[in-house]
Protein backbone atom coordinates (compact mmCIF):
# COMPACT_ATOMS: atom_id res chain seq x y z
CA UNK A 1 0.00 0.00 0.00
CA UNK A 2 2.98 2.24 0.68
CA UNK A 3 3.95 2.54 -2.74
CA UNK A 4 0.78 3.37 -4.47
CA UNK A 5 -0.26 6.23 -1.96
CA UNK A 6 2.75 8.07 -2.91
CA UNK A 7 1.91 7.08 -6.38
CA UNK A 8 -1.43 9.01 -5.81
CA UNK A 9 0.21 12.15 -4.04
CA UNK A 10 2.13 12.59 -6.63
CA UNK A 11 -0.55 14.70 -8.44
CA UNK A 12 -1.49 16.73 -6.05
CA UNK A 13 -2.02 16.91 -1.88
CA UNK A 14 -4.71 14.81 -0.61
CA UNK A 15 -6.21 13.58 2.51
CA UNK A 16 -6.37 10.03 3.82
CA UNK A 17 -10.32 9.63 2.57
CA UNK A 18 -9.44 11.02 -1.10
CA UNK A 19 -6.84 8.52 -1.34
CA UNK A 20 -9.37 5.87 -0.35
CA UNK A 21 -11.45 6.43 -3.04
CA UNK A 22 -9.28 7.11 -5.87
CA UNK A 23 -7.84 3.44 -5.53
CA UNK A 24 -11.89 2.07 -5.39
CA UNK A 25 -12.66 4.79 -8.42
CA UNK A 26 -9.49 3.04 -9.91
CA UNK A 27 -9.64 -0.69 -8.99
CA UNK A 28 -13.01 -0.72 -9.42
CA UNK A 29 -15.27 -3.86 -7.76
CA UNK A 30 -12.02 -6.30 -8.69
CA UNK A 31 -9.82 -5.53 -5.85
CA UNK A 32 -10.60 -5.45 -2.30
CA UNK A 33 -11.54 -3.00 -0.87
CA UNK A 34 -8.87 -0.69 0.84
CA UNK A 35 -9.59 -0.66 4.57
CA UNK A 36 -9.04 3.38 5.14
CA UNK A 37 -7.68 2.05 8.63
CA UNK A 38 -4.81 0.55 7.17
CA UNK A 39 -4.86 3.31 4.44
CA UNK A 40 -4.71 6.03 8.06
CA UNK A 41 -1.62 4.02 9.38
CA UNK A 42 0.24 3.75 6.65
CA UNK A 43 0.13 7.29 5.59
CA UNK A 44 1.71 8.07 9.25
CA UNK A 45 4.49 5.61 8.75
CA UNK A 46 4.73 7.36 5.52
CA UNK A 47 5.04 10.44 7.36
CA UNK A 48 7.48 9.13 9.93
CA UNK A 49 9.76 8.07 7.51
CA UNK A 50 10.30 11.02 5.28
CA UNK A 51 8.45 10.48 2.39
CA UNK A 52 5.22 12.84 2.63
CA UNK A 53 4.53 15.37 4.77
CA UNK A 54 0.70 16.45 6.30
CA UNK A 55 -0.73 19.46 7.30
CA UNK A 56 -4.07 20.07 9.21
CA UNK A 57 -7.03 21.82 7.64
CA UNK A 58 -9.67 23.84 9.98
CA UNK A 59 -12.99 22.31 8.97
CA UNK A 60 -15.94 24.55 10.39
CA UNK A 61 -18.30 21.52 11.59
CA UNK A 62 -15.97 18.46 11.55
CA UNK A 63 -12.66 17.75 13.35
CA UNK A 64 -9.67 18.95 11.33
CA UNK A 65 -7.90 16.55 8.73
CA UNK A 66 -5.09 16.45 7.33
CA UNK A 67 -4.01 17.11 4.00
CA UNK A 68 -0.75 15.34 2.79
CA UNK A 69 2.15 16.22 0.16
CA UNK A 70 4.94 14.14 -0.99
CA UNK A 71 8.15 15.04 -0.42
CA UNK A 72 11.16 15.44 -2.33
CA UNK A 73 12.66 12.12 -0.42
CA UNK A 74 8.49 10.81 -1.48
CA UNK A 75 9.22 11.53 -5.24
CA UNK A 76 12.38 9.70 -5.17
CA UNK A 77 11.04 7.01 -3.53
CA UNK A 78 8.60 6.68 -6.01
CA UNK A 79 11.04 7.15 -8.99
CA UNK A 80 13.00 4.25 -7.79
CA UNK A 81 10.03 2.23 -7.51
CA UNK A 82 9.45 2.74 -10.63
CA UNK A 83 13.06 1.92 -11.60
CA UNK A 84 13.31 -1.63 -10.27
CA UNK A 85 11.41 -4.49 -12.40
CA UNK A 86 9.13 -7.20 -9.65
CA UNK A 87 10.40 -10.85 -8.98
CA UNK A 88 7.85 -13.61 -10.46
CA UNK A 89 5.16 -14.68 -8.95
CA UNK A 90 5.78 -17.87 -7.50
CA UNK A 91 4.69 -21.23 -7.86
CA UNK A 92 2.04 -22.58 -6.00
CA UNK A 93 4.65 -24.69 -3.98
CA UNK A 94 3.00 -25.93 -0.96
CA UNK A 95 1.29 -27.39 -3.46
CA UNK A 96 4.08 -28.84 -4.72
CA UNK A 97 5.19 -30.24 -1.95
CA UNK A 98 2.20 -32.46 -1.14
CA UNK A 99 2.18 -33.75 -4.73
CA UNK A 100 5.82 -34.91 -4.32
CA UNK A 101 5.35 -36.02 -1.04
CA UNK A 102 2.00 -37.97 -0.87
CA UNK A 103 3.22 -41.22 -2.40
CA UNK A 104 5.88 -41.87 0.70
CA UNK A 105 3.20 -41.18 3.46
CA UNK A 106 0.23 -43.31 2.00
CA UNK A 107 -1.50 -40.97 3.50
CA UNK A 108 -3.21 -38.92 0.14
CA UNK A 109 -3.18 -39.87 -3.76
CA UNK A 110 -1.69 -37.43 -6.21
CA UNK A 111 -4.42 -37.68 -9.00
CA UNK A 112 -6.84 -37.20 -5.89
CA UNK A 113 -4.70 -34.26 -4.93
CA UNK A 114 -4.85 -32.62 -8.47
CA UNK A 115 -8.44 -33.06 -8.93
CA UNK A 116 -8.83 -31.47 -5.24
CA UNK A 117 -6.69 -28.64 -6.45
CA UNK A 118 -8.51 -28.21 -9.83
CA UNK A 119 -11.62 -28.14 -8.35
CA UNK A 120 -10.87 -25.19 -6.19
CA UNK A 121 -9.08 -23.39 -9.30
CA UNK A 122 -12.09 -23.35 -11.94
CA UNK A 123 -14.50 -21.93 -8.51
CA UNK A 124 -11.88 -19.45 -7.95
CA UNK A 125 -11.89 -18.77 -12.24
CA UNK A 126 -15.83 -18.69 -12.09
CA UNK A 127 -15.76 -15.92 -9.57
CA UNK A 128 -13.46 -14.20 -11.93
CA UNK A 129 -15.05 -14.50 -14.66
CA UNK A 130 -18.52 -13.09 -12.63
CA UNK A 131 -16.33 -10.41 -11.05
CA UNK A 132 -15.16 -9.50 -14.82
CA UNK A 133 -19.12 -9.18 -15.95
CA UNK A 134 -20.20 -7.53 -12.93
CA UNK A 135 -17.43 -4.74 -13.36
CA UNK A 136 -17.74 -1.54 -15.51
CA UNK A 137 -16.99 -1.77 -18.78
CA UNK A 138 -14.66 1.23 -19.35
CA UNK A 139 -12.91 0.47 -16.08
CA UNK A 140 -9.64 -1.25 -18.46
CA UNK A 141 -7.33 -0.89 -15.21
CA UNK A 142 -10.20 -3.13 -13.42
CA UNK A 143 -10.34 -5.28 -16.28
CA UNK A 144 -7.06 -5.53 -16.82
CA UNK A 145 -6.22 -7.02 -13.16
CA UNK A 146 -8.62 -9.74 -13.15
CA UNK A 147 -7.65 -11.10 -16.48
CA UNK A 148 -4.20 -11.17 -15.25
CA UNK A 149 -5.51 -13.30 -12.43
CA UNK A 150 -7.26 -15.30 -14.67
CA UNK A 151 -4.48 -16.29 -16.81
CA UNK A 152 -2.50 -16.84 -13.84
CA UNK A 153 -4.57 -19.23 -12.67
CA UNK A 154 -4.65 -20.55 -16.21
CA UNK A 155 -1.30 -21.46 -15.98
CA UNK A 156 -1.46 -22.91 -12.73
CA UNK A 157 -4.36 -25.48 -14.58
CA UNK A 158 -2.41 -26.06 -17.73
CA UNK A 159 0.37 -27.23 -15.02
CA UNK A 160 -2.16 -29.18 -13.45
CA UNK A 161 -2.84 -30.66 -16.44
CA UNK A 162 0.92 -32.02 -17.09
CA UNK A 163 1.14 -33.51 -13.46
CA UNK A 164 -1.95 -35.70 -13.89
CA UNK A 165 -0.86 -36.53 -17.79
CA UNK A 166 2.62 -37.34 -16.36
CA UNK A 167 1.71 -39.18 -12.56
CA UNK A 168 -0.83 -41.48 -14.96
CA UNK A 169 1.32 -42.90 -17.06
CA UNK A 170 2.90 -43.71 -14.16
CA UNK A 171 0.07 -45.90 -12.78
CA UNK B 1 -33.61 -42.92 -14.95
CA UNK B 2 -37.08 -43.89 -13.38
CA UNK B 3 -37.41 -40.35 -11.47
CA UNK B 4 -37.65 -36.96 -13.43
CA UNK B 5 -37.58 -36.43 -17.46
CA UNK B 6 -35.28 -38.52 -19.56
CA UNK B 7 -32.01 -36.69 -19.47
CA UNK B 8 -31.36 -34.58 -22.71
CA UNK B 9 -28.32 -36.47 -23.11
CA UNK B 10 -27.02 -39.77 -21.78
CA UNK B 11 -24.29 -42.30 -22.95
CA UNK B 12 -23.22 -45.26 -21.20
CA UNK B 13 -19.82 -47.47 -22.42
CA UNK B 14 -18.75 -45.15 -25.51
CA UNK B 15 -15.42 -46.59 -27.21
CA UNK B 16 -13.75 -45.38 -30.19
CA UNK B 17 -10.72 -46.07 -31.51
CA UNK B 18 -8.98 -44.51 -34.47
CA UNK B 19 -7.10 -46.41 -36.70
CA UNK B 20 -5.26 -44.70 -39.15
CA UNK B 21 -0.93 -45.21 -40.01
CA UNK B 22 0.92 -46.45 -37.15
CA UNK B 23 -0.72 -47.87 -33.83
CA UNK B 24 -4.78 -47.64 -32.89
CA UNK B 25 -5.52 -44.87 -30.78
CA UNK B 26 -7.75 -45.35 -28.18
CA UNK B 27 -9.73 -41.68 -28.29
CA UNK B 28 -12.57 -42.78 -25.60
CA UNK B 29 -12.19 -45.64 -23.86
CA UNK B 30 -15.63 -46.28 -21.67
CA UNK B 31 -17.11 -43.02 -21.51
CA UNK B 32 -20.22 -42.38 -18.89
CA UNK B 33 -22.18 -39.49 -19.44
CA UNK B 34 -25.56 -37.59 -18.28
CA UNK B 35 -26.52 -34.37 -19.05
CA UNK B 36 -29.86 -33.05 -17.36
CA UNK B 37 -31.84 -30.19 -19.13
CA UNK B 38 -30.56 -26.71 -18.61
CA UNK B 39 -27.55 -28.00 -17.50
CA UNK B 40 -24.12 -26.50 -18.73
CA UNK B 41 -21.01 -28.64 -18.86
CA UNK B 42 -17.76 -28.12 -19.91
CA UNK B 43 -15.62 -30.95 -20.94
CA UNK B 44 -11.45 -30.25 -20.19
CA UNK B 45 -8.63 -31.91 -21.13
CA UNK B 46 -4.94 -31.63 -23.06
CA UNK B 47 -4.91 -31.99 -26.58
CA UNK B 48 -4.84 -35.75 -27.52
CA UNK B 49 -6.92 -36.42 -24.95
CA UNK B 50 -10.28 -37.81 -27.11
CA UNK B 51 -12.73 -34.81 -25.93
CA UNK B 52 -13.31 -34.19 -29.77
CA UNK B 53 -13.75 -37.74 -30.41
CA UNK B 54 -16.64 -38.02 -27.92
CA UNK B 55 -17.94 -34.51 -28.54
CA UNK B 56 -18.47 -35.84 -32.12
CA UNK B 57 -19.91 -39.28 -30.98
CA UNK B 58 -22.18 -37.77 -28.81
CA UNK B 59 -23.32 -35.29 -32.24
CA UNK B 60 -23.27 -38.22 -34.15
CA UNK B 61 -20.96 -37.48 -36.30
CA UNK B 62 -18.74 -40.61 -35.93
CA UNK B 63 -20.12 -43.76 -34.87
CA UNK B 64 -18.75 -45.65 -31.66
CA UNK B 65 -16.89 -48.88 -31.58
CA UNK B 66 -19.06 -49.78 -28.49
CA UNK B 67 -21.80 -48.08 -26.04
CA UNK B 68 -25.16 -46.30 -26.84
CA UNK B 69 -26.06 -43.22 -26.58
CA UNK B 70 -29.71 -41.58 -25.80
CA UNK B 71 -31.15 -38.49 -26.74
CA UNK B 72 -34.42 -37.19 -24.65
CA UNK B 73 -34.91 -40.85 -23.59
CA UNK B 74 -34.73 -42.09 -27.23
CA UNK B 75 -32.55 -44.63 -27.89
CA UNK B 76 -29.63 -43.67 -31.00
CA UNK B 77 -28.73 -47.20 -31.52
CA UNK B 78 -30.15 -47.78 -34.85
CA UNK B 79 -29.81 -44.75 -36.18
CA UNK B 80 -28.46 -44.56 -40.17
CA UNK B 81 -26.23 -41.52 -41.35
CA UNK B 82 -29.56 -40.07 -42.89
CA UNK B 83 -31.69 -40.10 -39.32
CA UNK B 84 -28.51 -38.39 -37.71
CA UNK B 85 -28.52 -35.82 -39.70
CA UNK B 86 -32.73 -35.01 -40.34
CA UNK B 87 -32.72 -35.55 -36.16
CA UNK B 88 -29.44 -33.29 -35.40
CA UNK B 89 -31.63 -30.50 -37.64
CA UNK B 90 -33.71 -30.52 -35.24
CA UNK B 91 -32.23 -31.87 -31.55
CA UNK B 92 -29.04 -30.76 -31.36
CA UNK B 93 -26.86 -27.57 -32.65
CA UNK B 94 -23.31 -27.59 -33.16
CA UNK B 95 -20.42 -25.08 -33.23
CA UNK B 96 -16.71 -26.09 -34.15
CA UNK B 97 -13.45 -24.52 -33.74
CA UNK B 98 -13.68 -23.19 -37.22
CA UNK B 99 -17.18 -22.34 -37.65
CA UNK B 100 -17.73 -24.01 -40.60
CA UNK B 101 -20.17 -21.96 -42.60
CA UNK B 102 -21.01 -22.32 -45.85
CA UNK B 103 -18.56 -19.57 -47.36
CA UNK B 104 -20.82 -19.08 -50.99
CA UNK B 105 -23.60 -17.71 -49.59
CA UNK B 106 -24.79 -14.84 -47.16
CA UNK B 107 -24.97 -15.00 -43.28
CA UNK B 108 -28.79 -14.74 -43.83
CA UNK B 109 -28.42 -17.83 -45.34
CA UNK B 110 -25.97 -19.70 -43.30
CA UNK B 111 -28.81 -19.17 -40.59
CA UNK B 112 -32.11 -19.48 -42.36
CA UNK B 113 -30.81 -22.66 -44.22
CA UNK B 114 -30.76 -25.09 -41.28
CA UNK B 115 -34.44 -23.47 -40.41
CA UNK B 116 -35.78 -24.20 -44.10
CA UNK B 117 -34.23 -27.91 -43.88
CA UNK B 118 -35.67 -28.59 -40.96
CA UNK B 119 -39.60 -27.58 -41.99
CA UNK B 120 -39.69 -23.99 -41.25
CA UNK B 121 -41.85 -21.50 -43.62
CA UNK B 122 -39.87 -18.99 -45.36
CA UNK B 123 -41.26 -16.71 -43.18
CA UNK B 124 -40.39 -17.79 -39.87
CA UNK B 125 -36.82 -18.71 -40.91
CA UNK B 126 -36.16 -15.24 -41.56
CA UNK B 127 -37.99 -14.04 -38.36
CA UNK B 128 -35.70 -15.95 -36.42
CA UNK B 129 -32.74 -15.24 -38.30
CA UNK B 130 -33.40 -11.21 -37.58
CA UNK B 131 -34.13 -11.98 -33.93
CA UNK B 132 -31.27 -14.30 -33.26
CA UNK B 133 -28.55 -11.90 -35.45
CA UNK B 134 -30.29 -9.14 -33.64
CA UNK B 135 -29.53 -10.19 -30.33
CA UNK B 136 -25.79 -11.11 -31.20
CA UNK B 137 -25.28 -8.19 -32.11
CA UNK B 138 -24.92 -8.97 -36.19
CA UNK B 139 -27.52 -6.33 -37.11
CA UNK B 140 -26.40 -5.24 -41.07
CA UNK B 141 -24.05 -7.75 -41.65
CA UNK B 142 -26.86 -10.15 -43.28
CA UNK B 143 -26.12 -9.68 -46.61
CA UNK B 144 -22.06 -9.87 -45.62
CA UNK B 145 -20.19 -13.09 -46.99
CA UNK B 146 -18.71 -14.88 -43.89
CA UNK B 147 -14.71 -13.86 -45.31
CA UNK B 148 -16.02 -10.91 -44.67
CA UNK B 149 -16.43 -11.44 -41.29
CA UNK B 150 -13.86 -11.31 -38.53
CA UNK B 151 -13.39 -14.38 -36.82
CA UNK B 152 -15.41 -13.62 -34.03
CA UNK B 153 -18.61 -12.44 -35.92
CA UNK B 154 -18.17 -15.65 -37.99
CA UNK B 155 -18.48 -17.55 -34.97
CA UNK B 156 -21.11 -15.60 -33.62
CA UNK B 157 -23.06 -16.57 -36.67
CA UNK B 158 -22.26 -20.31 -36.51
CA UNK B 159 -23.75 -19.68 -32.96
CA UNK B 160 -27.18 -18.14 -34.91
CA UNK B 161 -26.90 -21.29 -37.61
CA UNK B 162 -26.74 -23.70 -34.99
CA UNK B 163 -29.34 -22.41 -32.17
CA UNK B 164 -32.09 -21.27 -35.10
CA UNK B 165 -34.04 -23.94 -34.52
CA UNK B 166 -33.91 -23.97 -31.07
CA UNK B 167 -32.78 -27.37 -30.23
CA UNK B 168 -32.57 -29.13 -27.09
CA UNK B 169 -28.96 -29.70 -27.02
CA UNK B 170 -25.86 -27.43 -28.35
CA UNK B 171 -22.29 -28.93 -28.54
CA UNK B 172 -19.61 -26.64 -28.62
CA UNK B 173 -16.29 -27.99 -30.23
CA UNK B 174 -13.37 -25.34 -28.99
CA UNK B 175 -15.32 -22.65 -30.16
CA UNK B 176 -12.95 -20.02 -29.10
CA UNK B 177 -10.20 -21.76 -30.32
CA UNK B 178 -9.22 -19.77 -33.50
CA UNK B 179 -10.68 -16.56 -31.35
CA UNK B 180 -7.90 -13.56 -29.63
CA UNK B 181 -8.95 -13.41 -26.08
CA UNK B 182 -11.27 -10.46 -26.85
CA UNK B 183 -13.40 -12.88 -28.80
CA UNK B 184 -13.12 -15.75 -26.58
CA UNK B 185 -14.67 -13.27 -23.97
CA UNK B 186 -17.31 -12.68 -26.60
CA UNK B 187 -18.34 -16.18 -26.91
CA UNK B 188 -18.30 -16.73 -23.03
CA UNK B 189 -20.91 -14.31 -22.48
CA UNK B 190 -23.13 -15.41 -24.93
CA UNK B 191 -22.85 -18.80 -23.91
CA UNK B 192 -23.65 -17.98 -20.72
CA UNK B 193 -26.15 -16.23 -21.65
CA UNK B 194 -28.10 -18.82 -23.43
CA UNK B 195 -27.18 -21.28 -20.73
CA UNK B 196 -29.07 -18.60 -18.08
CA UNK B 197 -32.35 -19.06 -20.67
CA UNK B 198 -32.46 -22.60 -19.83
CA UNK B 199 -30.53 -23.91 -22.73
CA UNK B 200 -28.25 -27.05 -22.28
CA UNK B 201 -25.42 -26.85 -23.85
CA UNK B 202 -22.07 -29.37 -23.77
CA UNK B 203 -18.75 -28.02 -24.31
CA UNK B 204 -15.62 -28.82 -25.03
CA UNK B 205 -12.35 -26.39 -24.54
CA UNK B 206 -8.63 -26.54 -22.94
CA UNK B 207 -9.44 -23.05 -22.00
CA UNK B 208 -10.51 -23.11 -18.54
CA UNK B 209 -11.56 -19.19 -18.53
CA UNK B 210 -13.85 -20.92 -21.22
CA UNK B 211 -14.93 -23.56 -19.12
CA UNK B 212 -15.28 -21.90 -15.94
CA UNK B 213 -18.34 -20.67 -17.39
CA UNK B 214 -19.68 -23.61 -17.13
CA UNK B 215 -21.63 -25.16 -14.17
CA UNK B 216 -19.96 -28.93 -14.49
CA UNK B 217 -16.40 -29.37 -15.05
CA UNK B 218 -15.34 -32.56 -16.13
CA UNK B 219 -11.76 -33.60 -16.97
CA UNK B 220 -10.82 -35.70 -19.40
CA UNK B 221 -7.74 -37.92 -19.80
CA UNK B 222 -6.58 -40.04 -21.98
CA UNK B 223 -9.70 -41.37 -22.89
CA UNK B 224 -11.49 -41.29 -20.26
CA UNK B 225 -13.15 -39.02 -17.36
CA UNK B 226 -10.91 -38.23 -14.69
CA UNK B 227 -13.04 -35.77 -12.54
CA UNK B 228 -16.54 -34.88 -12.82
CA UNK B 229 -17.15 -32.20 -10.60
CA UNK B 230 -19.98 -29.44 -10.03
CA UNK B 231 -19.02 -25.50 -10.08
CA UNK B 232 -20.37 -23.72 -6.83
CA UNK B 233 -20.37 -20.08 -6.95
CA UNK B 234 -19.26 -19.56 -3.35
CA UNK B 235 -15.70 -20.23 -3.20
CA UNK B 236 -14.31 -22.86 -0.58
CA UNK B 237 -13.46 -21.09 2.50
CA UNK B 238 -9.89 -20.42 2.38
CA UNK B 239 -7.43 -17.87 3.53
CA UNK B 240 -8.27 -14.56 1.39
CA UNK B 241 -10.71 -16.25 -0.75
CA UNK B 242 -11.30 -14.84 -4.42
CA UNK B 243 -9.92 -11.71 -3.47
CA UNK B 244 -6.48 -13.31 -2.67
CA UNK B 245 -5.54 -14.49 -5.99
CA UNK B 246 -6.29 -10.54 -6.81
CA UNK B 247 -3.87 -9.11 -3.71
CA UNK B 248 -1.86 -6.69 -5.13
CA UNK B 249 1.54 -6.67 -2.45
CA UNK B 250 1.36 -4.84 0.55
Amino acid sequence: MRLPLLALLARGPAHGYELKQDLERMLGSAYPQPNVGQIYVTLGRLEKSGLIEGEDVEQSSRPNKKVYHLTDAGREALSAWFEETEDEPRVRDEFFMKLALAPQTGLADQIALINKQRRQYLTTMRNLSKLAAAEDRDNRIAHLLIEGAMLHLQADLDWLERCQEELEELE
Amino acid sequence: MSDGPAPVLHAEGLVKTHYGEGAPAHAVRGVDLSVTRGEFVAITGPSGAGKSTLLHLLGGLLRPDSGRIELDGVSTDNWSEARWAVERRKRIGIVFQFFNLVSNVSVADNVELPALLAGASPKKARTEREELLAELGLDGKERSMPGELSGGEQQRVALARALVNHPPLLLADEPAGSLDSKGTREVMRLLSRFHQRGQTILLVTHDARLASAADRVISFFDGRIADDAALTDTAPPRRGGISGVLELRD
